[in-house]
């Protein structure tokens, strides 16, 4: 039983993970951008949560309403910022998108201040289901791993199925080739950084009641999403789909065999899918 | 006739410069005297005011301030300069933010810090460099132990300290087998190890600890183990974002009914806005507590709220004693801190009149004081009882 359990906690940690990484992955591997701030959106998405949930009175009125602002952000960071970088050397965007690290912490700490605020979970889903005599599984979790599961399926009909799907796969295999074919490539980059913004702060709006939120949180997360992006090969959302079950699997086995060193649990499951396939799972070499 | 001239013109030359020699040598002299008096005391309060400390550095600076203000101002007879760094509670500039301060601005006292990675490497430059520091937060046990000394004082606590009450506080209820879950770096494991010493030394059979990297917050797969070993208590060490979010996950794993959670006080403190419900009832100890209605407390809390508009916590009060630590030191020797013997034999034999209750100096230097059992009503971490009364850390490893 308690195996079993374990496996749920397993597939729950990769696909909130999956949520976060979908997005660095389709910047990252359509955009060659390297998007360190990807973790601050995670924040942004929790703190709006926090702050919409309590002017609203309501989360389920602040989740789309964060998605929105979030988008909205995304895209005024891309034609503002951004779109100058497309041509510059990888370092740039390392040195900018760690530069906007610091002001999104920044500007938390004087909106917020630094303590530590929490999201109460919405009244229908605010109860547990009990599996042992000891064990209850909270049912906003199960809510969480069913909407992730949602937002997955729902990007692989968009790439896979739809028009701005097939671009999107085009931009990534050959942005020049997809350019001269006619693909507006300004376009649909601004489109693809706001919606990997709006992706990472989602995550953070809808884990804001389970994580509470908190500075730095962002920065915690950051580093385990570009490890599901490598692992997973760059750009490929079924790529990040897989490594983030992966993931999932062994930080939790880790965990329950010596969890002081379930860090080394991820590394070691990245050391060697990566000696396996350099390229990442999803990848072809 | 050339001569005489070119003598008289020395004559007037020397006469000159030795009468403008005396002229600004009695200007100057009563001014140098009057300086060695009226100099301010160099204070280099090196705390994090950014980051995930931010709160706490703030808090500390309060206090201090608030205990220096109450004596107008003045510290036996002379007045403080500040000089400030911000550590950003960031182990790996330790070295060099401390060098600004005792090197570039010659501070007299060092006052800081919170983290304990960063006092690690401000205690060996004050041992260096014999600064006199206090530490008015960081709990690392080898700061008032294997590493104490003499120009060394701390006005918080050792991670020991706290710890090591709850011990008891659980064998007496009949408690035998405890899972202690802690995020794996130094305080957390000196936490676990003062509780675990406690715990045995009052009957207690077994603790199993689980140990979860610093600064993870996944805890989902710990809980489920912890359901399925099925001990009869569990006692943690997390604080701030994580201490909230691990409370939280604790009761919506419906735990809180069949096995009962305990921590040292940092569980509690400064995260009950965020976790409402989740932490209602839970025990923690710690050397400060809400409701101890002594009217030294209630006096610090107001004359606290009426300078800063918002209520001290247990920071603000480590801060605040570090302010009457240095003053007791200061009025002793009248603020002549050459005499820095007979200053630190003063800090010594202090006896802080603090609001968390009166404590004096252990001989490592860390404060021999009373932990208190609080329980979580509300937004507050009330009072229970005295889980132990004047603790001294055991200063393992200290030669003072």
């Amino acid at each position: 039983m308690f195996y079993l359990i374990q496996l749920l906690n397993a597939v729950q940690y990769g696909l909130l993970l999956f949520l976060l990484a979908s997005g660095l992955t389709l910047i990252f591997g359509i955009m060659g951008v390297i998007n360190l701030a990807h973790g601050s959106f995670y924040m942004v998405g929790a703190y709006l949560a926090y702050w919409l949930a309590k002017l609203t009175g309501s989360l389920w009125l602040a989740i789309p309403i964060g998605i929105v602002i979030a988008f909205a952000i995304g895209l005024l960071l891309e034609t503002a910022i951004f779109s100058r970088l497309y041509k510059r050397d990888h370092l740039y965007q390392v040195l900018l998108t760690f530069g906007l690290i610091l002001i999104f912490e920044e500007l938390r700490s004087i909106l917020f201040g630094d303590e530590v605020h929490g999201v109460a979970i919405p009244a229908l889903l605010d109860y547990s289901i009990p599996l042992t005599d000891t064990l209850s599984y909270p049912v906003y979790r199960l809510f969480v791993t069913a909407v992730c599961l949602g937002v997955a399926g729902l990007l692989y009909f968009v790439i896979h199925k739809t028009r701005i799907g097939m671009m999107i796969r085009a931009g990534t295999s050959n942005r020049e080739m997809a350019a001269s074919l006619g693909v507006n490539i300004p376009l649909l980059f601004a489109l693809v950084f706001a919606v990997g913004m709006a992706l990472a702060a989602f995550a953070g709006t809808i884990a804001a009641p389970i994580s509470s939120v908190f500075p730095g949180m962002g920065n915690q997360i950051l580093i385990i999403c570009f490890v599901v992006v490598v692992i997973g090969g760059i750009g490929s959302i079924n790529g990040a789909m897989i490594a983030s079950l992966a993931i999932g699997c062994a930080d939790t086995i880790g965990k329950v065999i010596a969890a002081e060193y379930s860090a080394i649990a991820v590394y070691l499951v990245m050391a060697l899918i990566l000696l396996w396939r350099p390229q990442g799972i999803a990848n072809k070499a | 006739m050339g001569d005489w001239m070119e003598l008289n013109h020395n004559v007037n030359r020397r006469k000159f410069l030795t009468s403008a020699g005396v002229l600004t040598a009695g200007a100057l002299l009563p001014k140098a005297l009057a300086l060695a008096q009226t100099q301010k005391v160099r204070v280099g309060l090196m705390l994090p005011y950014t980051g995930t400390y931010a709160q706490l550095g703030v808090a500390i600076t309060n206090g201090f301030k608030l205990a220096v203000a109450e004596r107008g101002n003045k510290l036996g007879g002379r007045e403080l300069e500040y000089f400030t760094v911000d550590d950003e509670a960031d182990p790996a500039k330790a070295p060099e933010n401390t060098n600004k301060l005792v090197q570039r601005d010659k501070v007299d006292v060092l006052v800081g810090t919170v983290h304990s990675g960063v006092q690690m490497g401000m205690v060996k430059i004050a041992k260096e460099n014999n600064t006199l520091m206090i530490i008015p937060n960081a709990g690392l046990d080898a700061a008032t132990g294997a590493l104490c000394s003499p120009n060394i004082f701390r006005t918080s606590f050792s991670n020991w300290q706290p710890s090591y009450p709850m011990g008891k506080v659980l064998a007496d209820r009949g408690i035998r087998n405890v899972i202690s879950l802690a995020w794996k770096y130094g305080a957390g494991e000196e936490a676990v190890a003062g509780f675990t010493e406690g715990f045995i030394k009052a009957g207690g059979k077994s603790v199993r600890g689980l140990w979860i990297p610093f600064p993870n917050v996944e805890f989902q797969a710990l809980l489920t183990e912890i359901a399925s070993i099925k001990p009869d208590a569990v006692f943690v060490f997390f604080a701030g974002g994580g201490a909230a979010k691990f409370i939280k996950d604790y009761a919506a794993a419906g735990l809180r009914k069949t096995i009962p959670l305990f921590g040292s006080g940092f569980l509690t403190d400064g995260v009950l806005d965020a976790t409402e419900e989740a932490a209602q009832g839970l025990e923690t100890t710690l050397h400060y507590a809400d409701g101890l209605n002594t009217k030294r407390d209630r006096d610090f809390r107001s004359a606290y709220y009426k300078a800063y508009t918002f209520a001290p916590d247990v920071y603000a009060v480590q801060g605040y004693d570090a302010g009457l630590l240095l003053a007791t030191g200061l009025d002793a020797v009248k603020g002549d801190i050459s005499k820095r013997k007979e200053m630190i034999a003063a800090m010594e034999k202090a006896k802080i009149d603090s609001p968390r209750g009166a404590w004096t100096m252990s001989k490592a230097h860390n404060p021999i004081q009373d932990i208190y059992l609080r329980k979580v009503v509300g937004r507050e971490n009330k009072l229970v009882s005295v889980a132990h009364k004047a603790l001294a850390d055991p200063a393992r490893g200290c030669k003072l």
